[in-house]
């Protein structure tokens, strides 16, 4: 494998310095290097400071069982682009604690939360180690492999009773509310009275002495959320104020959590790629395309002319579609109720109706396969994408432009407001436009060229201040490069198949792992998946880009008014279905 | 000046107001068709349809919860295409497809034809692999998408009565698709009578 060689000078410096705590990890289709638990800050801090791996892009684990052995993988990246440094750490299954790499890349916060949450692997020197996505009172971790869920069926699927002789019966109805919650042994709902957010508050470090400030108040604490309207879900930020000012911050998560990760491990390799559609649904098409890299990675196949063609087309069309959207519902969020947002969705419709004829569904478009794409584009589709591509977007874009633009409330409210530095946003691990606003020229288009990419002509977009108008101006940007790609996409575009070979519903994906990652609408999203040559996938995670991009939102916040932090969150442009997975 | 980015974001919508009866009364001088009076490329005005007295029509692509295809006999009994292979039910990504083989009574021999299907839609989540993958294009996409009810449960399981739609049906929602499967048959058809 390329990426296996691509790390062997990395891992001799590193042999140089620790020659005792390192060693590639040897297993066939495996790569990254081992670290022992108790020289891991050590490694990352010489890969940081003097390697130049200063971009912490996943942390994530993964159980061995039935092996004694649980994993922590860590995907490290240069923000000047190439290849991972990959970094894994083995633990046991029992009380498993490894260094917490915080202090060093803040960006791992959640993620390393995350990974507490659903792995039970404890992080030494965690500022805040609470699970995120599942409540305090959770039993157990549910992404170890011998964690059963309440009314289990299988390990995997397809499930024994469907066929060949399915009952047309649902569990869940034969006993509704008996086994469909699961508590600890020693734990009574009717009884308990805990406050499951006493933990959280705590974390905010509320200070009551207001001696030290000019005016002497008490710091409050303001939920915003988890229901209001300017949250795009159910999304919660507790906020410490003092007046009006925004002093600390929290984002709470996890309402809408279904552990897709639990199922895609349950899932064949091929029934996944309808449920990516449902993490971020306002990019489909990106979230597909993500997954079949990844696994076509694995696979070594690659998809014929044609079909490179059309995914790019789809991925830059679903692009245009989730920017114009954000960028209408920035203003829902600066007061402009509905309608500027509603003028925005118009262009998101026609794309949407495009991706109906093709794929058959407006959002949930399940369209691309293994080496290819379901089914082919039509001539009248092309004359359709080709009539909006250089009729229309252009237009209203500069129209949508220059309203936005130069309307002095939007940019009393979005000029320096949410402030991230370049070196910050590095730090905190943000991704996509919000990256490339504090002027780091990252895009994994251009940093990690996958699919035809590299033959195509585009900008990667950037603006310097880092604030809330670059975020929306770096979007305007992105969206007319998409409009330039496909100009040249829709020139190019070959007669040919749409798939490389025939189409399976059981994929043999060979024994191995793979991080295969795209640049969606929202930043890198990322798919790390683990196959033991069996017809499901044995590990399977998402780099959600909205989830990583929250764990600077608190550093955005802090300083401004109360108002701002919803403008704040509007830009950064978060979608709960990916956050919650 | 101050206030004008206000006015400018007014006029718009007064743009769109104005727009949208200018481009009802084109539509009527040049009697065009009414899918193509709103929410195209190059309408103006109001971007919407009065659903449900408008409703667009869905292409044929659109997928909601699968039918199964039937061949109306000279009784009016329903040959259905389906042998119970049970790869729909094996490739479904919420597994809410349950199918019964049929059996020989007598033999305790499998028969291909199903003796009960059921879809859980309250499960289907639409992706449309079960028609993708049925090698006999006896499990189709539907596009009625009209299924509310007001009870829950068990009226949401579809048994294989109601999961029944013609074959004409099929050929009159998904014509291009249904053309082209016929003409692959005749041609294999055509194949083995040659041999």
């Amino acid at each position: 494998m390329s990426e296996q060689t691509a790390i062997q000078p990395l891992y001799a410096k590193l042999m140089e310095k620790f020659p005792e705590s390192v060693v590639m990890d040897e297993r066939p289709g495996f790569g990254g290097i081992v670290v022992q638990s108790l020289n891991l800050v050590e490694v990352a801090q010489e890969l940081r400071d003097n390697l130049g791996y200063d971009y912490l892009s996943s942390v994530t684990a993964a159980d061995d069982f039935p092996e004694e052995r649980l994993e922590v993988i860590y995907h490290l990246f240069k923000s000047v682009g190439g290849a991972p440094a990959l970094l894994k750490v083995f633990l046991g299954r029992t009380e498993p604690v490894v260094p917490s790499l915080t202090p060093l890349y803040p960006g791992a916060e959640l993620q390393e939360r995350e990974v507490w949450d659903l792995y039970g692997i404890r992080f030494a020197n965690h500022p805040d180690l609470r699970r995120i996505l599942l409540w305090e009172g959770f039993d157990g971790f549910p992404l170890r492999k011998d964690w059963k869920e309440p009314l289990y069926e299988e390990d995997v699927k397809p499930y024994k009773s469907r066929w060949p002789e399915g009952k047309g019966e649902r569990k869940e109805l034969l006993n509704p509310y008996k086994d469909n919650v699961q508590y600890p042994r020693e734990f009574d709902p009717s009884t308990w009275t805990g406050d499951v957010d006493q933990a959280m508050y705590k974390s905010l470090e509320i200070s009551d002495d207001g001696n030290s400030r000019a005016l002497k108040t008490d710091q409050l604490v303001v939920n915003l959320g988890p229901q209001h309207p300017s949250t795009h879900g159910a999304f919660r930020m507790a906020v410490v104020l003092e007046g009006e000012t925004i002093v600390n911050l929290k984002p709470v998560v996890g309402y809408l959590h279904r552990n897709h990760e639990k199922i895609g491990e349950r899932n064949t390799w091929l029934q996944n790629m309808p449920y990516t559609d449902r993490l971020d649904y306002l990019a489909p098409m990106s979230n597909n395309f993500g997954y079949a890299i990844t696994v076509e990675k694995l696979m070594g196949i690659t998809p014929p002319e044609r079909a490179e063609y059309i995914r790019v087309m789809m991925a830059e069309l679903t692009r245009i579609a989730s920017h114009t959207m954000v960028t209408g519902f920035l203003l829902n969020d600066l007061g402009a109720y509905f309608t500027p947002a509603l003028y925005a969705l118009e262009e998101r419709e026609l794309i949407l109706d495009i991706f109906e004829e093709v794929a058959g569904s407006r959002m949930m478009v399940n369209y691309f396969r293994f080496g290819g794409v379901a089914r082919d584009v039509s001539p009248e589709v092309l004359k359709k994408i080709r009539h909006l591509v250089y009729n229309r977007l252009p237009r209203k874009i500069d129209e949508l432009d220059k309203y936005i633009a130069q309307n002095e409330i939007v940019k009393v409210r979005c000029e320096g407001v949410g402030v991230l530095s370049a070196d910050d946003a590095i730090a905190f691990s943000t991704t996509g436009p919000n990256l490339r606003a504090s002027g780091v020229p990252y895009d994994v288009r251009r940093a990690d060229p996958y699919s035809i990419y590299e033959s195509l002509d585009f900008d990667v977009c950037t603006r310097d201040h880092g604030d809330v108008f670059d975020r929306y101006r770096v979007r305007i940007d992105e969206i007319r490069q998409s409009i330039r790609i496909l100009k040249q996409v829709l020139e190019r575009i070959p007669e040919g198949p749409i798939m490389a070979g025939k189409p399976q519903y059981l994929a043999k994906v060979p024994a191995g792992e793979a991080y295969g990652r795209v640049e969606g609408p929202r930043g890198e999203l990322g798919f790390y998946v683990v196959s033991d040559g069996k017809p499901n996938p044995k590990r399977y995670h998402v780099r959600a880009p909205s989830f990583i991009n929250l764990t600077s939102l608190a550093q955005m916040c802090k300083g401004a008014k109360v108002a701002d932090a919803v403008t704040i969150l509007g830009a950064v442009d978060i979608v709960l279905g990916e956050v919650d997975r | 000046m101050n206030g004008l980015g206000i006015f400018k974001g007014l006029l718009i919508t007064l743009k769109h107001f104005f727009d949208t009866y200018l481009a009802d009364f084109l539509h009527r001088q040049k009697n065009l068709p009414l899918e193509d009076k709103r929410g195209m490329v190059d309408s103006s005005g109001l971007f919407t349809v009065q659903y449900p007295e408008e409703v667009i029509e869905s292409p044929e692509e659109f997928r909601v919860v699968p039918f199964l295809v039937y061949e109306a006999g000279e009784n009016g009994e329903r040959n259905y295409r389906c042998t119970s292979c049970g790869i729909c039910s094996k490739v479904c990504p919420t597994q809410c497809i349950y199918i019964t083989r049929k059996k020989d009574p007598e033999t305790g021999k499998p028969i291909p034809s199903p003796e009960a299907f059921y879809i859980d839609t309250d499960k289907c989540m639409n992706c449309g692999f079960c028609a993708e993958f049925c090698p006999f294009d006896a499990i189709k996409m539907n596009h009625d998408f009209e299924m509310s009810t007001y009870v829950r449960g068990e009226t949401h399981i579809f048994n294989k009565e109601k999961l029944g739609k013609p074959v004409e049906y099929y050929a009159k929602i998904r014509p291009v698709n249904y053309a082209l499967e016929e003409a692959e048959k005749a041609a294999k058809a055509e194949k083995t009578t040659a041999a």
